[in-house]
């Protein structure tokens, strides 16, 4: 009984203490000087973290517009409706399914990468040496990062939404015969820019946020052996897609649950 | 000169863990002399040099560089106070990212507005000395360990810092760069007055160099002198020691129960 | 090394761009916001007994072609009827009839709802501004079943 309860406030210390550190992190990170070669550093993570996450982001995209288009048709046919198949295919990707899918993709691909990147940074010592020389890693290494993870999100989140609405388009048009005109008239007429597509970006921008802090903290703070990054890369893409999962249900319900 | 000591350590304690490493540790660094460092593997060395730098806070005592307690600087001045002074780390730690060239002119492009041309003949410079200019377009991960820590070298002295710390320079050279680094050391320690610390197991090497030499062990300063004392030091322990002889006094394994009793089965599992 | 750092600058320069016209096209594209269509619309008015799930940004067609949208929906506190406001195409100032009717129409059984208008014989035409007197409510399904079994009802006893 002792050790259970010695136990379970030996791991809300752990929790909290986490907690504490990775907020004085991003404070850190986040709110440093901006400078050209500050400036330089976040273009490289811009296309490590952006750029090269874009091949898995445009294929997930085109695949997923093409099926919601699909599954939508089958069902909207059924009521005469599949000249809503453009509201539909939009609306699903604009207020849920580009934001959420582009930020597993990202945790998955870039957000692992970053934790196995700055860990082993870690491991080697070279954090410790960039103490010693007088730069602060938070603000060379962590900040480029976060900044870079902030900006790409919400880039690549429109990028899938538009080609995810392009798939639904190849799909429901060109393939299963919904006359253009009322694929993207359906589509105009119900999609909002401020409530539908800005709201979206907003998400995106969030998780963004989350995935690279969750990402960039678990490196820094890793125990620096081979096993401890192994074990940080998991922690970042399972507590990663959980936070995106989380935060998507209480930014729904925020944003359009009084509509 | 009104402050002869760089580097004042009193009383310093520090634990890992349950594992006391330091218990109650004084030690002088006086300004402009080599300092030699010296203990059995795993007394501590490296970790004193981390504590010295403000990496590591102690649990008791204090650390003060120039009149400054490293541990209680705020965040910015302790940065400050870092630029001042170079350390070469037991693994080298070079940039992986960057070039062996962009490694050594880290420091000069973080903390000096040096236009491009004059970085480059400083960079020049320093490779040249540990040997490696050829080598500057290497990435640090095709150099071999001995490269790397040359390497880690021309980038600890790059500012030409008033302290500098070496943690194992020695370790992994031809009997050539070995002596090539101890000139090295003894002319930056010469020409420019660089207060240099040395944590090495070569002992030739090391006495050759150093003004003053501490000899650490079990948490505490065993024996200190200059490398004459100590050679001619009665104290069995530190004879031992400086003349590398296995039987003595001086423990040569981490602390353990008596093998025998492990071996009758004394804490073996039921 | 200087040719490297070129082309990934290249790329993400290409990357933030690709992001901005996105957002761009969703604008456009996807939600509809025709730029520079405001100085090329006059406003008409209509109240209607029941508005149904006619929102803003609906469409107003005329013999089913799209020739404007709603621009607002507020309630009229005098007859508590819903008050819609629209934008019409420029092409059709001084066109329609004072005794122009406004439906609320659904296209298909389940699909959006939008304002059909249809004109009328009356020379004179209706202003910017101006409101249309002849209209018709939305039909709301849940009315229409209750009539229909109301009427059963009745017709069977
Ligand atoms: N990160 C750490 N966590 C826990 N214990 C550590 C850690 N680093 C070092 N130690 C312990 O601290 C002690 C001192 O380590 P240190 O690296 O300072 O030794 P050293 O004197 O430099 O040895 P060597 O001459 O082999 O380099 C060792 O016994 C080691 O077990
Ligand atoms: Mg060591």
């Amino acid at each position: 009984m002792i050790d259970w309860l010695a136990g379970l406030g030996r791991s809300t210390l752990d929790v909290v203490g986490g907690l504490g550190r990775s907020a004085i992190l991003l404070v850190r990170s986040l709110f440093g000087m901006p400078s050209i070669e500050g400036f330089r550093l976040w273009l490289r993570q811009m296309h490590f973290v952006g750029v090269l996450s874009l091949p898995i982001i445009l294929v997930s995209a085109l695949f997923i517009g093409m099926v919601i288009a699909l599954q939508g048709y089958m069902i909207l046919v059924d009521f005469g409706a599949d000249a809503a198949l453009g509201q539909m295919v939009a609306l699903s990707l604009l207020r849920e399914l580009a934001p959420v899918v582009a930020a597993l993709l990202f945790a998955g691909r870039a957000g692992s990468a970053l934790t196995a990147e700055i860990g082993l940074m870690k491991a080697t010592e070279q954090l410790t040496s960039m103490e010693m020389i007088g730069v602060d890693p938070l603000r060379r290494v962590i900040a480029p990062r976060l900044w870079a993870g902030l900006v790409s999100m919400p880039l690549l989140a429109v990028i899938f939404a538009v080609v995810g609405i392009y798939g639904g388009y190849l799909v429901g048009v060109e393939w299963l015969g919904v006359y253009p005109g009322s694929y993207w008239g359906n589509m105009q007429a119900n999609v909002d820019f401020v409530h539908d597509v800005l709201n979206g970006v907003v998400k995106s921008v969030v998780f963004g946020l989350v995935v690279t802090w969750i990402a960039v903290f678990q490196g820094y703070d890793l125990v620096p052996t081979s096993e401890g990054i192994s074990r940080a890369t998991t922690r970042t893409v399972v507590y990663g897609s959980l936070a995106v999962l989380g935060l998507d249900f209480v930014l729904t319900a925020l944003m359009f649950g009084d509509s | 000169m009104i402050r002869s000591n760089l580097i004042e350590v009193a009383s310093l304690s520090f634990s890992r863990g349950d594992r006391e490493i330091f218990r109650g540790v004084d030690l002088q660094v006086p300004a402009g002399k080599v300092t030699a460092i010296m203990g059995p593997s795993g007394t501590g060395k490296t970790t004193l040099l981390k504590l010295i730098g403000g990496q590591l806070v102690p649990d008791a005592g204090r650390v003060s560089i120039a009149g400054q307690d490293v541990h209680q600087l705020s965040r910015r001045a302790l940065f400050a106070l870092r630029r001042r002074m170079g350390m070469l780390f037991q693994s080298g730690a070079l940039f992986s990212d960057l070039s062996v060239f962009e490694n050594v002119a880290f420091p000069l492009r973080v903390h000096t507005d040096l236009p491009e041309s004059m970085i480059r003949d400083q960079v020049l410079i320093k490779l040249e000395a540990v040997g490696l200019r050829g080598a500057r377009e290497l990435m640090p991960s095709e150099l071999s360990g001995g490269m790397t820590r040359r390497v880690a070298l021309a980038r600890a002295i790059a500012l030409d810092p008033e302290l500098i710390m070496y943690d194992e320079p020695f370790v992994g050279q031809d009997p050539i760069s070995k002596g090539v680094l101890v000139k090295l050391i003894k002319d930056l320690n010469r020409a420019f007055a660089m207060t240099s610390v040395i944590v090495s197991h070569d002992i030739q090497e090391t006495l050759s160099i150093a003004d003053y030499v501490y000899l650490i062990a079990d948490g505490r300063v065993m024996a200190h002198g200059t490398p004459d004392q100590l050679d001619t030091e009665a104290d069995p322990k530190v004879s031992q020691f400086i003349h590398g002889e296995p039987d003595g006094p001086v423990p040569f394994h981490y602390p353990a129960a008596p093998f025998a009793d492990e071996l009758l089965g004394a804490g073996r599992p039921e | 090394m200087k040719q490297r750092t070129r082309l990934m600058e290249c790329g993400v320069g290409l990357f933030v761009l690709a992001g901005f016209l996105g957002l761009i096209y969703l604008g456009l594209q996807v939600s509809g916001i025709t730029p520079g269509q405001r100085g090329e619309t006059f406003t008409l008015h209509a109240n209607f007994g029941d508005i149904g799930g006619l929102r803003a940004n609906s469409r107003v067609t005329m013999a089913g072609v799209t020739v404007g949208r709603v621009t607002a929906i507020s309630l009229d506190d005098q007859w508590f009827d819903g008050h819609v406001t629209m934008e019409i195409s420029d092409e059709l100032r001084d066109k329609l009839s004072t005794d122009s009717t406004a439906a609320i129409l659904t296209s298909g059984l389940l699909g959006e709802q939008y304002v059909g208008l249809t004109t009328g014989a009356d020379p004179e035409t209706l202003k910017d501004g101006d409101t249309i007197r002849d209209t018709q409510q939305a039909l709301v399904l849940e009315n229409l079943i209750q009539q229909f079994i109301s009427n059963m009802g009745s017709s069977g006893s």
